[in-house]
């Protein structure tokens, strides 16, 4: 058996499970999304690039676009930040390192359905014990999920809340594979500790991983839904509209599936656009 | 410009000692280097010798004891003020700056504030007088042409030169230097060896240099302090070391190959064991050459011919000696011997080493 023989039959398995689950799907979605197909309709129809005209003077595709990408930009720099700077700390002092680990990724374990019911009585205007805090210290109520200025916010905090366990595991990864023997070398060098020793070493040998991390976190705020759908089905008024939860109401509220399959596609470009940068500059910061 | 005109950098290591736990890793460890010495800390892979050097770096702190330099106590004092530079064995170059900006980074820490350093700022005149000591430093160790160079670009030989420009550039009392050819492959690492040794003839700093490579010790050093399990053994110049060893076990780390070690009574002698070096045995075919004197000779089998080119290394299986012995022959007269020969090694009496049942040196 030649190389490229036995490349293409170990390979085969895979490749055949991609196309069954993954490629083909894909190409039905892209197919779909050029036409008027309805659910459950007896027939279909091309309809060319209509849908995706369409989607451009959507003002809810807007809105929730909009929503989407403040939703990103808030919970990717905040639930990094706050990742790596429980890792610096759970470094500093690994007395407690399990209890932290534990507690700060019970978030990722959790089923976020479950999770965003426990939020939804946390939040509560009246009996919430955020509220109940808040006014101990004099401030609010706050309608959290029901005011049109707060709710995206509120979900972006659950959304950090989430995700900062994942990426602090990431970053104490990272920061395990640092060489000790370059801390000494900054101590010796007179950047032993600090905000000069994590300029000089810790960041700059993170730089890979905290890559991966922004990537990871992005595509996994993209796909914002599960918080949305059980605690504010978008509202109030499209104020937490967002892109997945835009596509499922017009694909299982609406039944327009063409019109959600051209979602879909640009949905999933967004994706790839993310994937790609990833990619890109691993592939750069390794020659 | 480098060049140390008035000798500095006299350590001195005061009942120093280390536990990690229970672990007790040195112990009692007193060594005093004088001003502008090289000194090796010799000994096997675990004896503390890295240790040993972080404690006198200051990443380690000693549970007992004491470091001074020129006199001052090292107590307390964060590796940067203690006016020391390490190698290390990694050379631990910092990945994403260049060879110029690596070699910089001690000066940029000690001239700049740190507002200037977060903001990339510097005032003119000093960003000169750093550009020019890199240059300096990078012209002696003739390693100007890879300034712009990343580390990854560089190989083994020119990062542990880059290694040693940023240890010269901050011209510190005492140079640590934890194994630093450990990584290099065997040309290169002859050929720095005497680069290093010929840098510390330049500088006259004090080196101080840990090695379990006896060769690099032997070579490279004014003295040499052998460590072994957490103690000091002897400190002494090579050649006293390999002639006069204080303990048995010193004696068989230094010196390849390995020292031939036997019985006292073998030799006619009190000492509960001997030791005579390779070079100190003499062999004769049995019948051939005149009888060796009754009581020094030593009759065995030939077992291997290990032939080195310039030396031939008889290894003779004595009855009742669990190691084979050694002795050194002259390969062109080696000839005459084969494997199976009976020989018998002659012993001069004046270069046996004798030592009492715990290893120790007995001194006629
Ligand atoms: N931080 C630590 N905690 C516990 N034990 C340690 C620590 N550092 C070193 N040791 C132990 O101390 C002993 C001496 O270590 P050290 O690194 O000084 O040895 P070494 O002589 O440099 O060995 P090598 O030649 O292999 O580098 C070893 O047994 C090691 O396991
Ligand atoms: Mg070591």
């Amino acid at each position: 058996m030649n190389g490229r023989g036995s490349v293409l039959l170990l390979t085969a398995p895979a490749l055949v499970l991609m196309a069954v689950f993954l490629i083909g799907p894909l190409l039905a979605v892209i197919a779909l999304s050029f036409t008027s197909y309805q659910l459950g309709a007896p027939s279909l129809s091309f309809v060319g690039m209509a849908n995706y005209i369409e989607m451009t003077e959507d003002a809810t595709v807007r809105i929730s676009l909009a929503n989407t990408l403040i939703y990103v930009g808030v919970v990717v720099p905040v639930s990094v930040g706050l990742g790596l700077g429980a890792a610096l700390l759970i470094e500093a002092d690994p007395s407690l390192r399990g209890f932290y680990r534990a507690s700060y990724f019970l978030p990722v374990m959790a089923t976020l359905i479950a999770m965003a019911i426990v939020w939804e009585f946390m939040l509560d205007a009246r009996f919430g014990a955020v509220n109940m805090l808040l006014r101990a210290m004099g401030l609010g109520p706050y309608d959290f999920l029901h005011d049109r200025k707060l709710v995206l916010y509120t979900l972006a905090g659950i959304g950090v809340w989430q995700n900062v366990g994942f990426n602090m595991v990431l970053f104490m990864a990272g920061l395990t594979a640092v060489p000790r023997e370059l801390y000494e070398a900054a101590a010796v060098d007179g950047a032993g500790r600090g905000f000069e020793r994590f300029k000089l070493v810790t960041w700059p040998m993170l730089g890979p991983v905290t890559l991966f991390t922004v990537v990871i976190t992005a595509i996994r705020a993209f796909q914002v839904f599960d918080t949305v759908k059980v605690l504010t089905e978008g509202g109030p008024n499209k104020a937490s509209e967002v892109l997945l939860h835009t596509i499922y109401a017009e694909a299982f509220n609406f039944f327009r599936n063409g019109y959600a399959a051209a979602l879909v596609v640009v949905f999933l470009l967004f994706i790839m656009a993310l994937s790609a940068v990833r990619l890109f500059v691993l592939g750069r910061s390794r020659t | 410009m480098l060049v140390e005109t008035q000798a500095r950098g006299a350590v001195r290591i005061d009942g120093l000692a280390k536990r990690f736990g229970d672990t007790t890793v040195l112990d009692g460890i007193d060594l005093d280097i004088v001003a502008g010495e090289f000194v090796t800390i010799l000994g096997p892979s675990g004896c503390g010798k890295s240790t040993l050097l972080r404690i006198v770096a200051g990443l380690e702190t000693e549970t007992a004891g004491s470091v001074s330099i020129d006199g001052a106590p090292m107590k307390g004092l964060a590796p940067n003020a203690r006016d020391i530079a390490m190698v290390f064995q990694s050379y631990a170059l910092y990945p994403h700056l260049t060879v110029a900006e690596n070699i910089a980074v001690p000066l940029r820490m000690r001239q700049l504030t740190p507002m200037q350093r977060l903001l990339g700022l510097a005032p003119r005149a000093v960003r000169g007088s750093i550009g020019a000591e890199v240059q300096s430093v990078a012209a002696m160790l003739r390693i100007e042409s890879l300034l712009p160079r990343r580390p990854a670009q560089l190989s083994g030989g020119q990062k542990q030169r880059v290694a040693l420009a940023r240890a010269m550039v901050r011209r510190p009392r005492v140079f640590l230097m934890d194994e630093p050819l450990s990584n290099l492959d065997a040309e290169l690492r002859v050929h720095m060896r005497a680069e290093i040794a010929q840098l510390h003839r330049q500088l006259g700093a004090t080196f101080l240099y840990v090695t379990h490579d006896q060769v690099e010790a032997m070579t490279m050093s004014d003295r040499v302090a052998v460590i072994m399990g957490g103690r000091l053994q002897q400190v002494a110049s090579p050649d006293v070391l390999y002639r006069d060893p204080d303990t048995l076990a010193v004696a068989q780390f230094v010196g390849t190959p390995r020292i031939n070690v036997l019985a006292g009574g073998r030799l006619g002698l009190q000492a509960a064991q001997v030791a005579v070096r390779p070079e100190r045995l003499q062999a004769h075919g049995l019948g051939l050459a005149p009888p060796p004197q009754a009581g020094q000779g030593i009759e065995g089998r030939l077992v291997y011919r290990e032939n080195l080119g310039s030396d031939l290394f008889l290894h003779v299986e004595v009855p009742g000696v669990p190691a084979a012995l050694i002795a050194r022959a002259d390969p062109a007269a080696g000839e005459t011997f084969a494997i199976g020969d009976r020989l018998v090694l002659a012993v001069d009496p004046r270069h046996v080493l004798s030592f009492d049942a715990a290893g120790k040196r007995i001194r006629p």
